[in-house]
């Protein structure tokens, strides 16, 4: 994945508007947080394949992390923290890493389902 | 001795970190192991370092690294096919359902997998009961023994001393080379185990110390 770069990705959430997608929305910090650091809690929830139509998107950050949020018709799709981004099988993928290059959250968009 | 062992984990380098020098040590004496792999890790934080990974291209990868791995440790391979973080979700006697009828194909007289509710992540926790299921559904002639791993911090203090120890000094390149098949995974413990060789003689006698045994319980099922 590449350092996200703010135009060229509002550019590709723009190509998506008013289109029914596929999207993948993720964030943990992992199985084992609370088992290395008792002071820690597990937490994670992704969603895989919603479908949704968005009117409206945005990417807004400050060069080092980035939100996107979507506007739906009744509702919104939101996701904080990302850094890189690449093209895979013609699917936004969208992900924050932390120091180590572990995923702290993903955002994925495709016009076709993610592969189960 | 055993005639044949089957592993069973959740996770592509489940068997590398939990059993790989038991798994190496079987082999050595020329008896048969069979991997059951429950997912393909498909939702793993651990993107390689550099990250090289990603979301969609993760399962993949960790699929050629299992192989990589299973072929080290010169072990048959099964891939269940369950999506990683889900198996708690899945019905748990249709999963115990399913291994039984692998069981009884296989015939093994060891089975090594997760201790319930003392394997940390949801998955162990849940394909270990699946496992346990379904040997205890099995006629009790013909159940092989169960060795359940237990890997929470506490486990020694509700279970007691683990039933078997096993050094596995003597396979501990086997191991290494398992675990090092596991490349997208490098990042915290599995980053030491790759810088070895450069680490000074107390850490990397802390780490041989703790991952050159291997410990299980042997599970009672008339209790």
């Amino acid at each position: 994945m590449k350092p996200i770069e703010i135009n060229h990705i509002q550019g590709l959430l723009d190509e998506y508007v008013n289109k029914e997608v596929y999207i993948h929305l993720e964030t943990t910090n992992g199985a084992y947080a609370s088992h290395f650091d008792d002071k820690a809690y597990n937490v994670g929830a992704y969603i895989r394949n919603a479908k949704v139509i968005y009117e409206q998107a945005k990417i807004v950050g400050d060069g080092k992390s980035y939100r996107i949020g979507l506007k739906t018709r009744i509702g919104w799709v939101y996701a904080e923290g990302l850094t890189d981004w690449t093209i895979h099988k013609e699917q936004l993928l969208l992900a924050g890493h932390d120091r180590e290059g572990r995923l702290m959250v993903a955002l994925e968009i495709s016009e076709n389902p993610f592969h189960n | 001795m055993e005639k044949h062992v089957v592993v069973i984990y959740p996770h592509p380098d489940d068997e590398s970190f939990g059993a790989a020098g038991s798994m190496a040590k079987f082999r050595s004496e020329g008896i048969p192991v069979t991997y059951l792999c429950g997912t393909l890790g498909q939702m793993g934080r651990n993107m390689g370092d550099p990250t090289f990974a990603n979301r969609e291209t993760l399962p993949e990868i960790r699929k050629s690294e299992l192989i990589k791995a299973c072929d080290a440790l010169d072990v048959d391979l099964q891939m269940l096919g369950y999506r990683d973080k889900t198996i708690e979700f899945e019905d748990r006697t249709e999963v115990a359902e399913r291994l039984k009828g692998i069981l009884e194909d296989i015939r093994p007289t060891l089975v090594i997998t997760h201790y319930p509710d003392y394997a940390v992540h949801p998955d162990h926790n849940a394909l270990g009961a699946a496992a346990i299921e379904a040997v205890r559904l099995m006629d009790p002639n013909e159940r092989p023994t169960v060795w359940a791993q237990a890997i929470s911090n506490d486990y020694e203090l509700d279970l007691g001393s683990p039933d078997v120890i096993t050094d596995v000094n003597e396979f501990f390149g086997k191991k290494l080379e398992a675990i090092l098949s596991h490349d997208s995974q490098v990042a915290g413990m599995f980053g030491k185990f790759k810088m070895l060789d450069e680490l000074d003689e107390q850490e990397r006698r802390e780490i041989v110390a703790n991952f050159g045994k291997e410990r299980f319980y042997i599970w009672q099922f008339d209790k």
